[in-house]
């Protein structure tokens, strides 16, 4: 709290007002100060924030903090400060303009009940531009960019944001006498807090439509716009609403580090290029990391790169695993010495590599995707009647490990176990043999 | 030095979150993207565990809106996107040099130009990411071309982010983001972490006053112990817009001085100089594993080479790279992209001297055996 009473927020060394005579925002700035001096807030811990226009130049009459940023941009600063410090009052100060170029900011702001305090300087068009119609125009008002008469509904900020979760709605003009208590009240709700304000362009607006105040008053009842205070709900507000939800995680470790310490031995004498083409639900990458680690446990090098369409649980999916001696560089997919394929997508992307595979390599592939053609010693996969699809590629490596003798099975079912997504049932099934090997037919 | 317990398999997105969280790493906001998901992931997981606040933002545009935000609170935030989101970064990234604001931006590049290749690799950023904004002012841009670096070059990026008040980003690749990797725990190098260098408590704070050009200001926070200004638009030193033209120079030739004048601070590369090579090869992020590689395989066989590996893309090493350049006739630059960042090796070469391009723009990698090919090196 503050010792001393402040009686005026306003720094009188910038006065006065830049605001064209007869123009609402020195009236909304000078209720803005009136409801801070009756909340007696601590200036330290009141930041405003203002949009881009005219109304982006009344941050500068408060000795208070302040930040004036990029146009519509205004409530996403706002939700950053205050989220990264609750404890700040944050105010945003922005015109009918920054509600258009902002207006997917306005709706989720509102949407999280994030506690900041929005003033909307409504003055029905672009000032600081000069004069061009502005997402709250009325139908039919003349402006810069409507010179035939403007033809688009205006938005209804209220009730986007309330019909969104803004806990605290209201609708005012800079003219009536009530608005800086309507102002402290909305300062002092906890969530995302919005105030339209009507107010008169008198170098734009008024002239070019012939507007006065008792126009004003009739536009917003034409158009059933209602006034006052429209919604008020008590329901969490989203930065303390956080740290709530979150508080149960303090303190629990950060990314704990899962060690591989080598414990088996492996027969490997050179480089090994391990591709696995399957398709998507097949969990080729979950298999391709168990054949990594697994290798890891051995004391070699695994380096892992997936390749996937944009899809999800359809189309192919590929893995390389590549495992060395010592710390290998990544230079992407190459011919590989193992090609292990499960599926027709799989086998659609793999194609080029069939060809180029020698005598030495080894093709693992589901035995209904046979016959290709290949130089490659094959082994047809059998897994009829042998667990579920989202195994099978666990199974294909075990095969491969039993044949090649890469590595132990123990250290790929302990690879495996690291992984949640797979359970006791899972482990057992890679102690049985999928495949028969068949010698290839030139 | 930590004790050596082993090796770990992890991926590149996990090295850069720890590297984040280990350089004090507080706030992070992003949007949902391929390939940099991952790492959003990671940071909204683990953040609540160490007090901070992990939040997807409705678009691109709040993302970097509430890590701005946040920077002003107080916390040390990190984005991360690919090249479609740094396009919507655009704007903000010129607020952040503006206002003068700590901040690391992952950029894990994917093939452009626009959405391009959403699973698809590319290295077509590197220019992007120093252009991209209005104004032309400079910013840091660092590159990891290995997992251990992945971890190292975030932790660098928030402490230069910190030294300089501007926004750093980590140009990263696709591949080594999704991809994993085997690392010997110790590899993991750690660096000290630099705290915001706050203004004595006491005394009168002017936000953005500087002794000289070069020098950086020290920074306040919103709830604070000052009264603190920050806008995007041109300001005198207490944060106040100007149009006062001896103030604007002197912000913008702070801006300027900076970064410019402390290019050797900044400045990272590995060289791996042969005596009597006539060819250097250069390269950045994951294509310099394809040249140690090509390197390894040409020396194998009796040839020599020299070769170049740029960490700090910019503001562009270029005593360094001169260094380097000295003693060859022949300069291999390995990207892949169009040759985006050989323009900057053709202007720092002399006369004399052959600049050689070894481009792919497919989606894969360049292989050793592509970089001694297409460098004239067999």
């Amino acid at each position: 709290m503050i010792n001393q009473e402040i009686d005026s927020y306003i720094n009188q060394d910038m006065l006065p007002y830049p605001f064209c005579p007869g123009c609402g925002h020195g009236m909304i700035v000078d209720s803005l100060n009136a409801a801070l001096v009756k909340l007696q807030l601590d200036p330290h811990q009141v930041v405003i924030v203002t949009d881009i226009g005219c109304a982006g130049l009344s941050d500068k009459f408060f000795d208070l903090n302040a930040l004036h940023g990029l146009h519509g941009r205004a409530l996403t600063y706002a939700s950053g400060i205050k989220l990264a410090n609750p404890d700040l009052k944050v105010i945003v100060l922005v015109g009918d303009g920054g509600c258009g170029i902002g207006g997917n900011h306005l709706i989720h702001a509102a949407r999280r009940n994030i506690g900041i305090t929005v003033l909307v300087f409504n003055n029905l068009n672009y000032g600081m531009t000069g004069g061009q119609h502005s997402v709250t125009t009325p139908p039919g008002a003349r402006t810069a960019t409507t010179p035939y008469g403007n033809l688009e509904q205006p938005m209804d900020i209220c009730s986007t944001v309330a019909v969104n979760g803004a806990s605290f709605v209201a609708r005012s003009t800079s003219f009536e006498r009530d608005l800086p208590e309507l102002i402290a009240a909305a300062i002092d709700n906890e969530g995302f807090s919005l105030i339209d304000i009507w107010e008169l362009c008198t170098a734009y607006f008024v002239p070019n439509n012939r507007y006065s105040k008792k126009l004003l008053e009739d536009t917003m009842k034409e158009l059933g716009f209602a006034s006052g205070v429209l919604r008020v709900s008590p329901h969490p507000e989203y930065a303390h609403a956080y740290r709530q939800a979150v508080a149960d995680q303090q303190g629990l470790d950060v990314l704990p580090a899962q060690y591989l310490q080598p414990k088996y031995t492996h027969r490997l004498r050179t480089r090994l290029n391990v591709l696995i083409a399957g398709a998507a639900g097949q969990r080729i990458g979950s298999a391709a990391t168990a054949l990594s680690r697994g290798a890891v446990l051995s004391g070699l090098w695994a380096t892992q790169r997936s390749d996937y369409p944009v899809t999800v649980r359809t189309g192919y999916s590929l893995a390389q695993v590549v495992l060395d001696l010592d710390q290998a560089g990544f230079a992407g997919l190459s011919r590989p010495d193992v090609l292990v394929v499960l599926s027709e997508e799989g086998l659609n992307q793999v194609k080029p590599y069939l060809a180029e595979l020698t005598e030495e390599a080894r093709l693992y592939i589901e035995s209904r995707l046979l016959p290709v053609q290949t130089r490659a010693v094959i082994t047809a996969l059998d897994f009829k009647g042998k667990g579920l699809k989202r195994i099978f590629s666990l199974m294909a490596l075990s095969e491969v490990l039993r044949q090649s003798k890469l590595y132990p099975l123990d250290a790929f079912r302990e690879a495996v176990a690291l992984d949640e997504k797979y359970n006791q049932e899972d482990l057992a099934a890679l102690d049985v043999s999928v495949g028969i090997s068949v010698h290839p037919h030139p | 030095m930590k004790e050596n317990p082993g090796r770990e398999f992890i991926s590149g997105a996990e090295a850069i979150a720890r590297g984040a969280l280990k350089a004090g790493c507080n706030f992070f906001a992003g949007y949902p993207i391929t390939p940099a998901t991952p790492i959003l992931l990671h940071m909204l997981r683990e953040l609540p565990k160490m007090g901070g606040v992990g939040i997807q933002a409705e678009d691109e545009i709040a993302a970097i809106g509430f890590c701005l935000g946040a920077v002003m609170s107080g916390a040390r935030a990190m984005t991360a996107t690919s090249g479609p989101g740094i396009s919507l970064y655009s704007e903000n990234i010129g607020a952040a040099i503006m206002m003068e604001l700590p901040l690391v931006i992952v950029d894990v590049q994917r093939m452009g130009p626009a959405t391009g290749g959403a699973t698809t690799g590319a290295q077509g950023d590197v220019q992007f990411l120093r252009w991209g904004t209005s104004g032309g002012y400079p910013l840091i841009v660092l590159a990891p071309t290995h997992i251990a670096e992945c971890y190292t070059l975030t932790q660098r990026a928030f402490d230069l982010a910190e030294r300089f008040r501007t926004p750093v980003f980590l140009a990263c690749d696709k591949d080594l983001v999704t991809g994993s990797f085997t690392i010997q725990s110790a590899a993991f190098e750690e660096i000290p972490v630099r705290e915001r260098r706050l203004p004595p408590k006491d005394e009168e704070f002017v936000p953005f006053r500087f002794p000289s050009p070069a020098d950086v200001p020290p920074m306040s926070s919103f709830g604070g112990p000052h009264m603190v200004r920050f806008t995007t638009s041109a300001h005198d030193e207490r944060g106040y817009l100007t149009k006062n033209s001896a103030a604007m120079q002197r912000k913008n030739q702070h801006l300027e001085s900076k970064i410019n004048q402390h290019v050797d601070e900044i400045a990272l590369v590995e060289a791996d100089l042969q005596p009597g090579a006539h060819t250097l090869i250069l390269s950045y992020g994951i294509t310099a594993q394809s040249v140690r590689q090509a390197a390894d395989i040409l020396r194998t066989h009796g040839g020599r080479v020299s070769v170049l590996m740029i960490h700090s893309l910019w503001p562009v090493p270029e005593r360094q790279i001169r260094g380097a350049l000295e003693a060859v006739t022949r300069i291999v630059v390995a990207e892949l992209n169009q040759g985006l960042y050989r323009r900057e090796i053709e202007r720092l070469a002399k006369d004399g001297q052959e600049v050689i391009g070894v481009n792919r723009m497919d989606g894969g990698l360049l292989s050793p055996a592509d970089i001694l090919d297409m460098g004239g090196l067999k």
